[in-house]
């Protein structure tokens, strides 16, 4: 079982992490970067898959060389057998369609085709849930992939590796309220929903865990970034650079407007609750916007 | 047959009796999963505490887990001293004849430390043979089949069957209790061990106690100083801190409706000790925690099927006159129940191991020195209204004062005899009217003032760290006659205290008042207490939930 998960490195938007300047903008060169963390809760289900199944975790991202520490602290964290990274200049200010073009390029890399491909959802500073979802698609137009069902807001998961398929129970519309299980044949895609659990209910399990955690903390400390990932350019992939980055990017972004601050200070009118008349004006004061409007 | 899995054995708890015996299963290769509730093995437990390593002992510590005195445990402790206290006179005697007493050498202790070292260990050991060591589950009963035990149930794992369980979960052993080995109903059958870690540079230990460095100290306190209450205090130099505690029979904290927290605070600000705080007190952490007496409760024989209950679940714990081993007696357990089914298992009849532990526990002596004799032959007579009567008229006449002058050196041998401590009465006299006593007659005046503030209970409870859970235990009756007394009894709770877990309420029917009591049990620190005063449906909370101690 090959199990891929896909990550991107965001602002860590921490308490004391984060830095805006005085416009409220973000600095990022003030700002570390991180493992978006929702992809974290995709590399757990990953994990989860291994523990259970057994098979070989993947994790690759798109970005700068700087992502190298990212793909680090996901073995780290959660955990990961191998790392990937493709880089270069040319990749660079992609939008999510330049995105999954590329990464799903990179997926047709292995030698052993990925028998589950993990996302997380949304990126911490993107935030367009977007990633994912294109990637299956550009899978499905690759022909060195093999199509595959997609499965979204996942917060359980269940691996049967003779019948080769796999059985999911997601939120439907992303609601916690409603939750269906599915089932789709191997290979598939799977997006995982925050509120993604990992369960280990066998000891067996509980213990491999274990192993595997400590076996890729000792990795991931022991990591030279230059020898132990795996990095492709664009001509390793074989991607016209007319396609990717920012001139594959159709999106273009039109300008950023700052949310708007509330002002420092306000006029208030204190209000005696128990004085009949005087809560009596609240409500003739509110009575306007009862409405709606 | 449901398609559960299966070890070999199954230890359930990773404390000294459990770690024990689960290395000892896993270096014969016996395949062996460890389950422990806390999120860190030593995350749950406390003790004084001194671990001894006994001459006659057929198992130690530092012999099952070689380097374990060097890497995890605090200070060795030579000198053992008792403190005879009335008001501010106090006559101290030497217990180092007692303390040597069949020791090879005795250890200060604290538990987080130490037990999460020690599961290390057994976790790479255990691993080898296909097992290994699980942090955060809590197992909460046994698996049956046919009315047979054939595993354990959690609520974090699927249940697991098991050729062998060996219960090493402490006191309040929700396995003894499962298959019927051992009640929680007799207040008289149980000690509660309250205790306070503060912070001391360990260059401030050496010069306070005249210590050298890797040189320790203990010191026992008894007399007038906690209102009647029957038991005694303990001072423990670690490594940094020192470990200083109470404890006491809880039939007698139930009786008298005395408050842990304030008897621990009797002793701290004591102006004897003084000397070592020095004006300076800072508390690490504030814990607590049942403590079975053998005499009473060791079971005489602890198995049943293939369940074999080992240290403070089977109730070994050994109160030998002032001094506490629990600890030793839980490794010697432990080891002695793994030889039984590596014996029972060559033999082809797994079955037997239950006998052979039994058999074990007689033959190395350790149900000798758990349930001795001595005591039984003599407590019928010893502990009656009577002799304690008479005792204390004599102790009080002019020929009892002549008798404690004349005597004091011999009083002193009689408090490091291993023989007459075996058969010391559980009664007033012996624990508070004689220390008194001695301490007046033959006691010196503490010149000191304490000039330490310990904190409020509140502070206590704010300072632990708790992942809280649902409750875990549930008041089955409300009624202030059936579990009123937990409102004192409880550590963290006290009368017109309303922060803890028990309190006191009244509540108007009809225009008539009742007392009620009620609970919440998110400051509860698992001591036990209530499973035993109060009318409960006690369980411990679920695995890595609850209370943690750093230092324990
Ligand atoms: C205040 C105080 C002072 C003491 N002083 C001393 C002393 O100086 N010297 C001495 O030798 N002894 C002393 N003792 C007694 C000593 O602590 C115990 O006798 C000893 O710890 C018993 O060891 P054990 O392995 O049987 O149980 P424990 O050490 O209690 O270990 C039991 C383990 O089982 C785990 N567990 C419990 N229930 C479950 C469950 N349902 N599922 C999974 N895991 C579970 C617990 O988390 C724990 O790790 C003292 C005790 C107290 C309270
Ligand atoms: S609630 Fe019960 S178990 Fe918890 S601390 Fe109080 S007496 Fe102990």
């Amino acid at each position: 079982m090959h199990m891929v998960t896909l990550t991107k490195g965001v602002p860590d938007f921490r308490e004391g992490k984060v830095s805006f300047d005085e416009e409220g903008h973000l600095e990022r060169g003030k700002t570390p970067t991180v493992m978006n963390p929702n992809d974290k809760i995709a590399l757990q289900a990953a994990l989860q898959a291994k523990v259970r199944v057994g098979g070989r975790v993947s994790l690759m991202s798109m970005g700068p060389p700087g992502y190298k520490e990212v793909l680090q602290e996901g073995m780290e964290d959660v955990y990961a057998d191998d790392l990937y990274l493709l880089s270069d200049r040319e990749m660079g200010a992609a939008d999510t369609w330049a995105t999954a073009m590329t990464i799903s390029t990179g997926l047709a890399m292995f030698d052993e085709e990925p028998d589950l491909i993990f996302a997380g959802f949304k990126t911490a500073d993107g935030e367009t849930g977007h990633t994912g979802p294109q990637t299956n698609w550009c899978i499905d137009i690759n022909d060195e992939l093999t199509d595959r069902p997609i499965i979204t807001h996942v917060i359980s998961l269940d691996i049967d590796e003779e019948e080769r398929t796999v059985r999911a129970k997601r939120l439907v519309e992303g609601d916690i309220s409603e939750i269906e299980t599915v089932e789709a044949d191997l290979p598939a895609f799977i997006v995982t929903d925050p509120e993604f659990e990992p369960s280990y209910r066998r000891a067996e399990y509980r213990l491999r865990y274990k192993d595997l955690r400590e076996d890729a903390e000792e990795r991931a400390e022991a990591l030279d970034p230059e020898e132990d990932i795996t990095v492709w350019d664009h001509e390793d992939l074989n991607l016209d650079p007319d396609f990717i980055g920012l001139d594959g990017s159709p999106t273009i972004v039109a300008g950023v407007d700052p949310i708007p601050k509330g002002p420092d200070e306000r006029e208030a009118t204190m209000i005696d609750p128990s004085d009949d008349s005087e809560m009596d004006s609240v409500f003739q004061e509110l009575a306007a916007y009862a409405g709606g409007d | 047959m449901t398609d559960y899995e299966h070890y070999e054995a199954v230890v359930v708890g990773c404390g000294p009796g459990g770690a024990t015996a689960a290395k000892t299963l896993a270096e014969q290769g016996v395949e062996t999963l460890v389950l422990e509730r806390g999120t860190d093995a030593g995350a749950k437990n406390v003790s004084g505490g001194l671990l001894y390593g006994e001459q006659s002992a057929p198992y130690t510590f530092d012999d099952v887990f070689p380097g374990v005195r060097a890497e995890a445990t605090e200070r060795p402790v030579d000198d053992h001293y008792i403190h005879n206290i009335a008001g501010d006179t106090v006559k101290t005697f030497d217990l180092g004849k007692l303390h040597h007493h069949d020791t090879e050498w005795c250890d200060s202790v604290l538990r987080r430390t130490m037990d999460s070292w020690v599961a290390e260990r057994v976790h790479e050991a255990t691993r080898e043979t296909g097992g290994g060591v699980l942090t955060d589950v809590h197992v909460n009963g046994l698996l049956r089949e046919g009315g047979q035990i054939v595993g354990v149930t959690s609520e974090e794992l699927d249940p697991i069957r098991a050729d062998v369980i060996v219960a090493a979960d402490g006191v309040n052993s929700e396995l003894a209790r499962d298959a019927g080995l051992m009640d929680w109903e007799e207040p008289e059958e149980w000690f509660q061990g309250v205790k306070a870690v503060v912070e001391m540079h360990p260059e401030t230990i050496n010069e306070r106690f005249g210590l050298e460095e890797d040189e320790g100290d203990a010191h026992l306190f008894s007399g007038d100083l906690f209102d009647g209450v029957r038991g005694g205090g303990f001072l423990y130099t670690n490594e940094s801190s020192l470990s200083i505690g109470t404890v006491f029979h809880l039939d007698s904290i139930a009786d008298s409706g005395a408050e842990p927290h304030e008897l621990l605070d009797s002793l701290l600000t004591h102006p004897l000790l003084e000397q070592w705080f020095d004006g300076e007190y800072h508390e690490r952490e504030y814990s607590a925690k049942l403590v079975p007496d053998s005499k009473k409760v060791a079971h005489p024989s602890p198995h049943r099927g293939r369940l074999l209950l080992v240290g403070d679940a089977a109730g070994q714990m050994q109160a030998q006159g002032p001094v506490i081993k629990g600890m030793n007696h839980a490794v010697t357990a432990g080891g002695l129940a793994a030889e039984a089914i590596m014996e029972a298992k060559a033999r082809g009849n797994p079955r037997s191991a239950g006998d052979l532990y039994e058999q074990k526990l007689y033959d190395e002596g350790v149900m000798a020195k758990l349930r001795p004799r001595r005591y039984r032959a003599t407590h019928a007579l010893s502990e009656s209204d009577l002799v304690t009567g008479v005792g204390s008229r004599l102790l009080d006449s002019p020929v009892g004062t002549a008798g404690l002058k004349l005597f004091g050196g011999l009083l002193e041998r009689a408090y490091n005899s291993p023989y007459l401590l075996g058969m010391i009465p559980d009664t007033r006299l012996t624990y508070v009217d004689v220390p008194t006593r001695i301490g007046e007659v033959l006691g010196t005046r503490v010149v000191d003032e304490s000039e330490i503030d310990p904190p409020e209970l509140d502070d206590r409870i704010g300072d632990l760290t708790y992942d809280v859970d649902d409750p875990h235990i549930e008041l089955l009756d409300d009624s202030f006659e059936a579990s009123g007394t937990a409102v004192t009894a409880c550590p963290v709770s006290a009368s017109g205290f309303g922060g803890g877990c028990y309190r006191e309420e009244t509540v108007t029917t009809n225009g008539t008042e009742e007392k009620k009591v009620s609970l919440d049990t998110q400051p509860c620190v698992e001591c036990g207490t209530c499973a035993v005063v109060a009318d409960t449906k006690w369980e411990h909370p679920g695995g890595g939930k609850g209370v943690e101690f750093e230092d324990g």
